[in-house]
């Protein structure tokens, strides 16, 4: 009954392959690395006059997004019309007071139109394994972030990058700083970087950003940003949601700017080679100074690019899974 | 004249210390003989309850049946059947209903309606405060003689505790009871599930452990002080449960009790995002879970309830954090408090007890047991008939259960209530 086991079976085939993409969690090593390797081999597309392959032709995807969002859908639509598809953008809105009954009725009415694959954002959490458990086998699904809980393919753009500029995973050590409570990014990078190999990762916040009981996802908690910074390859930055947090989980921007905002100082704390990344959009003078966000060790730029890679791998990863099992509908 | 013999049968009495086989005698509603039959009885019904066990009828010490509400006499009369089909035979109904039962009119009404069904009879509890806003007291000795057990803010907790503290000392006054779901209102906020690592790895608004052992700590401060009779429901956490310990070991006029289902689930036991299993207290930790048993076991904890809710099926198709919380409980009580003593937490008879005689006397009632003279309120069973929870066996509108779809052990055969049949249903 317990835990990612009850998962593993939503997400993959009978045959291990990849079917939904809705966490980082519940695939294997081998599955999230065919990711990485088939995303670099999309890298060379977008350089190319013809940024097109014909991998997802006739194939309809929606980007069914419950919770506003630019950058995240932009880069799925661009990955899809690489892949050929064509894709349609709902931005649905609803309040948090009308039901699952009515997420599921717009999914199952866009289904009624043979869409191929859902990219899936919501504020709850679990809404993308919701939708997957209730649609029939042959539709597939990607959670573009839901709630708190995973955000798997800013995981897998984050992994991608660090792959890039670091090589193997396991010798490395990896520091993701800010808010760890609120992040579905950093749950998914936890998990990714675990599967990953990588065995010293590290959370850096004040207690009232760090959720309870951490350490059970095989991280170790920091809460002095100097000592979590000690050597590490890779500085994984967080967006701060000031605006909801303010006097409640951080005193003051100033205070917590003064604590954990990552500076060229702090920068130096970590290796001399370590990349500094961030998911995007930044606080510039909150969570990251103007001079790291810009200066040669920041990759943030760079993680935009692979993004539209590694959904492209993804995407085609799912879609390949979905014709070896002999068709559809 | 009408007479009805159960026969053959293994009379569990707890209060009054029988356990054997042994015949009950019926006449006219009431139980007249144990063992053997008076002077020319002359039976029209005989039940046959050799290998079962035949004990008092079951009392729940809090289900909601939303009654009154806005659903049907339908609706309110399927819940019954399901309390009747899990051998209860009268409800204890908290007042977060529709309207609140914070009237003399309303806690008749819900009584009425319930006596208009003809099956499980309701002990309303009435409002503590008026509508449960936690601001005005309610007419408290007015609403004890409309006949509620007690008086409660159902899950809505009192944040003013001056409020919580005249609510006591008034209730004081008249020897009403008070019943507290301890909840900080502060700390369960938007909570969905205990703040543990499952709350970390799911990304869930969580509710620590906090919320409940501030309040009972709150709780018990304002109990001593304006000397109420207080109970405590639905206890999750170790914590909570040792500071009630110790306010009884100083005599504080306080007992509690727990829903069947804490008793058997914890936090590791949750599949992800199953609205199945979102209740509230939320599970919490093994720890937990077995600090409530040896409350069971030492007597810290003397009732076991349901804590049953009927919920829309569509309410439960939602993200975990939306879907409606709470379960299904009437019809999976037993079963679950039997599996105590098979699993040695106690003893069949202190099971028996925590569903019968125990919640009898949180509730001040002469009931939970089959002396000559006790209304014939009684339950049969067949402790080892092993049956599926599903949609098809359940009698409620609900079926969202952590338990649906498992084989429970421990089946109701006839449930009567004043010696009418009233399950199975004609």
């Amino acid at each position: 009954m317990n835990s990612p086991t009850a998962n593993k079976h939503l997400e993959t085939t009978a045959d291990g392959q990849l079917k939904h993409f809705l966490s980082t969690s519940n695939h294997s090593r081998e599955n999230l690395t065919r990711i990485l390797e088939l995303a670099d081999s999309f890298i060379s597309f977008g350089k190319r006059e013809i940024k097109k392959v014909p991998l997802l032709r006739g194939k309809t995807v929606v980007n069914l997004f419950f919770e506003p969002s630019t950058r995240t859908r932009t880069t799925f639509e661009i990955a899809a019309k690489r892949l050929s598809a064509d894709v349609i953008n709902l931005n649905a809105s609803r309040m948090s007071t009308t039901k699952g009954e009515s997420i599921l009725d717009t999914v199952y009415t866009l289904e009624a139109m043979h869409v191929d694959l859902f990219v899936v954002r919501d504020g709850a959490s679990g809404t993308a394994e919701l939708i997957a458990r209730h649609l029939p086998d042959d539709v597939r699904v990607i959670n573009a972030g839901d709630g708190r809980h995973a955000h798997p393919t800013q995981a897998m753009l984050d992994m991608f990058t660090i792959r890039h500029y670091k090589g193997a995973f396991e010798n490395l050590k990896i520091a993701i700083v800010g808010d760890i409570l609120h992040s579905r990014v950093a749950r998914s990078q936890i998990h990714a970087l675990r599967i990953l190999g990588v065995k010293d990762i590290r959370v850096i916040g004040p207690k009232t950003l760090i959720p309870t009981k951490i350490e059970s996802m095989g991280v170790v908690p920091y809460y002095d940003m100097d000592k979590g910074l000690d050597g590490v390859d890779a500085i994984l930055m967080l967006r701060l949601q000031h605006e909801r947090m303010e006097g409640q989980q951080i005193p003051s921007q100033q205070e917590y700017f003064y604590r954990f905002g990552l500076t060229s100082r702090r920068v130096a704390l970590a290796a001399s080679d370590a990349i500094v990344m961030h998911p995007g959009p930044i606080n510039r003078g909150l969570e990251i100074s103007s001079r790291v966000a810009d200066g040669p060790q920041s990759v943030i730029l760079p993680q935009v690019t692979n993004g539209i890679a590694v959904r492209m791998a993804i995407m085609s990863l799912l879609m390949g899974g979905q014709n070896s099992m002999g068709g559809k509908k | 004249m009408s007479r009805l013999e159960i026969l053959n049968g293994r009379l569990l009495d707890p209060l009054n210390n029988i356990d054997g086989v042994s015949d009950v005698f019926i006449e006219n509603g009431r139980v007249i003989a144990i063992g053997t039959a008076p002077d020319n009885f002359d039976a029209e019904t005989q039940i046959n309850a050799e290998g079962k066990i035949v004990c008092p009828g079951l009392i729940d010490l809090c289900a909601r049946v939303r009654s009154p509400g806005a659903d049907s006499a339908y609706a309110l009369e399927k819940e019954l059947r399901s309390a009747v089909a899990g051998g209860i035979t009268r409800l204890v109904c908290p007042p977060d209903t529709m309207p609140v039962i914070d009237m003399p009119a309303t806690a008749l009404l819900e009584q009425d309606l319930a006596a208009d069904a003809g099956l499980a009879r309701i002990h309303p509890i009435g409002a503590m405060t008026r509508k449960l806003e936690g601001l005005l007291l309610t007419d408290m000795a007015m609403l004890d003689e409309a006949g509620c057990v007690g008086v409660g803010n159902a899950l809505k907790p009192i944040a003013d505790t001056l409020v919580l503290r005249r609510a006591m000392q008034y209730a004081s006054t008249y020897d009403i009871k008070v019943f507290l779901t301890p909840f900080d209102p502060y700390l369960l906020g938007n909570g969905c599930i205990h703040e543990g690592a499952l709350s970390t790895e799911l990304g869930l608004p969580s509710i620590p452990e906090a919320a409940e052992t501030v309040a009972v700590a709150r709780d018990l401060a304002l109990i001593e002080t304006a000397g109420v009779r207080a109970h405590i429901h639905l206890l999750s956490s170790a914590r909570a449960l040792e500071m009630i310990q110790h306010a009884q070991s100083r005599n504080l006029p306080v007992t509690a009790s727990v829903a069947a289902h804490h008793l058997h689930i914890c936090e590791t036991d949750m599949p992800h995002f199953d609205p199945n299993f979102k209740v509230l207290p939320p599970f919490r930790e093994a720890e937990d879970r077995q600090a409530l048993r040896d409350g069971i076991k030492n007597g810290v904890i003397s009732s076991v309830c349901s804590d049953h809710q009927s919920r829309g099926r569509d309410t439960k198709l939602a993200p975990f954090s939306e879907a409606s919380s709470g379960v299904i409980g009437l019809q999976t009580l037993l079963s679950l408090t039997l599996r105590l003593a098979d699993e040695g937490v106690c003893s069949l008879s202190q099971a028996i007890a925590l569903l019968t005689s125990n919640p009898a006397r949180e509730i001040s009632i002469d009931s939970g047991h089959l002396a000559p003279g006790q209304a014939a309120d009684i339950c049969i069973f067949d402790p080892n008939e092993m049956w599926e929870l599903s949609s098809d066996t359940l009698y409620c509108r609900g079926n969202s259960s952590p338990f649906i779809g498992q084989t429970l052990k421990g089946r109701v055969s006839h449930t009567l209530i004043d010696g009418q049949l009233v399950y199975p249903f004609s």
